[in-house]
């Protein structure tokens, strides 16, 4: 018992040490506590070259010869988050000009135009799923059927199977643009009576 | 008297210990700041004494649609889920099917896809699961 409680009194001791030790070696880097962006990464954090990304090694001689980001993207439009590229205008406005087969330049993707409405419960916007941008840059077996059945209402999607990564999460929030623009998908505005109280044109219509 | 010093040394050596210890489990992990989309694989390099490779979704997506390299090419929608290695690469399968010479340069390049620092693991870079705020990141980093 006795030992115990000795034993306990010196690992304090060691912890006090260890911490005093651990904040006097890391106040000194310590900027102003009271800022902006203290959780979320300031603009000029964005699209940062490779040299200073902190996935490729700076001293790898490869690295050197990579393409900054920001270089790249000066010619394209704006996104709000992801690559900060909106693709799909990127594509639309023929800024970029990707190839549909490895080698054929000529080759053309098949473009289905086909709108799938999904319904949500609560106050948040319909789904509104476009096979047209999609099969811009997909093919249909990229799809169907190992993410997604063929059959409208045939799978069962949440937001929560989306943030981990599932069904539109496959690619949303990966490559594709992230899951925080919500408005993006969720697009189509519900003729529900809460919804319509700001909206004119539903009141003359009562 | 001797006895007392080495019992002191050991006082200190733990104390530094449990220092390390701290640094290590209350570190910000958010320095890390690639391209949305960067994709790390590591299946093998770094048992192999290789440099991770770093994919830039972002630069290919420019060249060709996602369907080339997922459809055609046969690329799994999955980080570290294709079991690439260098044979078949040079027998022209996964990237070797581009780098080739003759639509990107070609393999003797190591160090160009070898890019990333040893260790860093398989994984999607700026994924949603990635990005969601957690507890121990964004503490002390400096910020511009
Ligand atoms: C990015 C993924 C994706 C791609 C690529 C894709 N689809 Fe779909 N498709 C969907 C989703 C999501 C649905 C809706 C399923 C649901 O509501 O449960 C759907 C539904 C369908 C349906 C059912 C429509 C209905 O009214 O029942 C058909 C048919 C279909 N797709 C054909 C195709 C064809 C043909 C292609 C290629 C030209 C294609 N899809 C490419 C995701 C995709
Ligand atoms: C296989 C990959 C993949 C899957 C799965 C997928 N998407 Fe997409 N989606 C893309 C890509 C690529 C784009 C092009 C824009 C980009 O990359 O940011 C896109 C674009 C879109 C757009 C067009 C935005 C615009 O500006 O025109 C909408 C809307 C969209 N996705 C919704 C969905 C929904 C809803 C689902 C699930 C039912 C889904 N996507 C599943 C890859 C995918
Ligand atoms: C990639 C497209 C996409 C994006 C981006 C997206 N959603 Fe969704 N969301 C969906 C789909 C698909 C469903 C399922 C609809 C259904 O039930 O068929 C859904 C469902 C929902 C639901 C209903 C409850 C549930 O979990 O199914 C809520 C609430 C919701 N989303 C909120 C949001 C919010 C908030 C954001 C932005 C942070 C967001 N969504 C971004 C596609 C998206
Ligand atoms: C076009 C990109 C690319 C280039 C160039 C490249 N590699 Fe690789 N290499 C890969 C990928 C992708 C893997 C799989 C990585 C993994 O899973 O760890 C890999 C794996 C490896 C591995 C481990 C697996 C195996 O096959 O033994 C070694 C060793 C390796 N590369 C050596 C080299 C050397 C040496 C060169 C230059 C002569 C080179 N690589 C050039 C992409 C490349
Ligand atoms: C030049 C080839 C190439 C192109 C073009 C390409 N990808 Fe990929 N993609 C890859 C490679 C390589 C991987 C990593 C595979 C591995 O680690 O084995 C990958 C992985 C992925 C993953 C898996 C991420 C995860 O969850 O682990 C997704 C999703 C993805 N790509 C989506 C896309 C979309 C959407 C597009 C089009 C906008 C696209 N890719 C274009 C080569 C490509
Ligand atoms: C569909 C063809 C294609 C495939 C598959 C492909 N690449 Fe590439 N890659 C290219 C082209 C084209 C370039 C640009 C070459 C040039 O600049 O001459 C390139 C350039 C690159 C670059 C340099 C980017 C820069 O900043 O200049 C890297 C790194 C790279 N590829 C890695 C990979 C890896 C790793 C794989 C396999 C996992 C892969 N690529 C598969 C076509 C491809």
């Amino acid at each position: 018992m006795k030992k115990n409680n000795a034993m306990t009194g010196r690992l304090k001791i060691h912890l006090m040490f260890g911490l005093i030790l651990v904040v006097s070696t890391s106040v000194t880097g310590a900027d102003d506590p009271n800022t902006f962006n203290r959780l979320m990464d300031p603009p000029s954090k964005r699209n940062p070259s490779p040299m200073t990304d902190g996935i490729h090694d700076p001293n790898n001689n490869g690295t050197q010869l990579l393409q900054p980001p920001k270089e790249a993207f000066q010619q394209l439009p704006k996104g709000k988050s992801g690559n900060y590229i909106d693709w799909m205008k990127a594509l639309q406005d023929k800024k970029i000009n990707p190839r549909n087969d490895r080698v054929d330049t000529k080759s053309q993707p098949i473009i289905m135009d086909l709108n799938i409405v999904r319904e949500v419960k609560g106050s948040m916007p319909d789904v509104v799923y476009p096979h047209k941008q999609h099969t811009e840059w997909l093919d249909c077996a990229n799809c169907h059927p190992a993410i997604f059945i063929p059959q409208k209402g045939a799978n069962q999607i949440s937001m929560a199977s989306i943030l981990l990564g599932e069904k539109c999460g496959v690619c949303h929030g990966k490559v594709a643009f992230p899951v925080s623009e919500c408005r993006r998908c969720h697009s189509k505005p519900k003729p529900t009576k809460t919804a319509n109280k700001k909206n004119k044109s539903d009141k003359q219509a009562k | 008297m001797n006895k007392q010093k080495n019992r002191l040394i050991d006082h200190i050596k733990y104390s530094v210990m449990i220092a390390a210890l701290l640094v290590i489990t209350f570190a910000p992990t958010g320095q890390v700041k690639a391209e949305f989309g960067d994709v790390v694989i590591n299946n093998y390099s770094d048992k192999a004494g290789m440099p991770p490779v770093v994919f830039p979704h972002w630069f290919h997506r420019i060249r060709f649609r996602c369907k080339v390299c997922h459809g055609d090419l046969g690329f799994e929608f999955k980080a570290g889920g294709n079991d690439i290695n260098m044979v078949k690469i040079i027998d022209g399968q996964y990237c070797g099917a581009c780098h080739n010479g003759e639509i990107a340069w070609s393999i003797e390049n190591c160090n160009i896809c070898h890019s990333a620092p040893v260790g860093t693991p398989t994984q999607v870079h700026e994924s949603t699961l990635q990005k969601l705020i957690k507890p121990d990141q964004n503490k002390t980093e400096d910020k511009k």
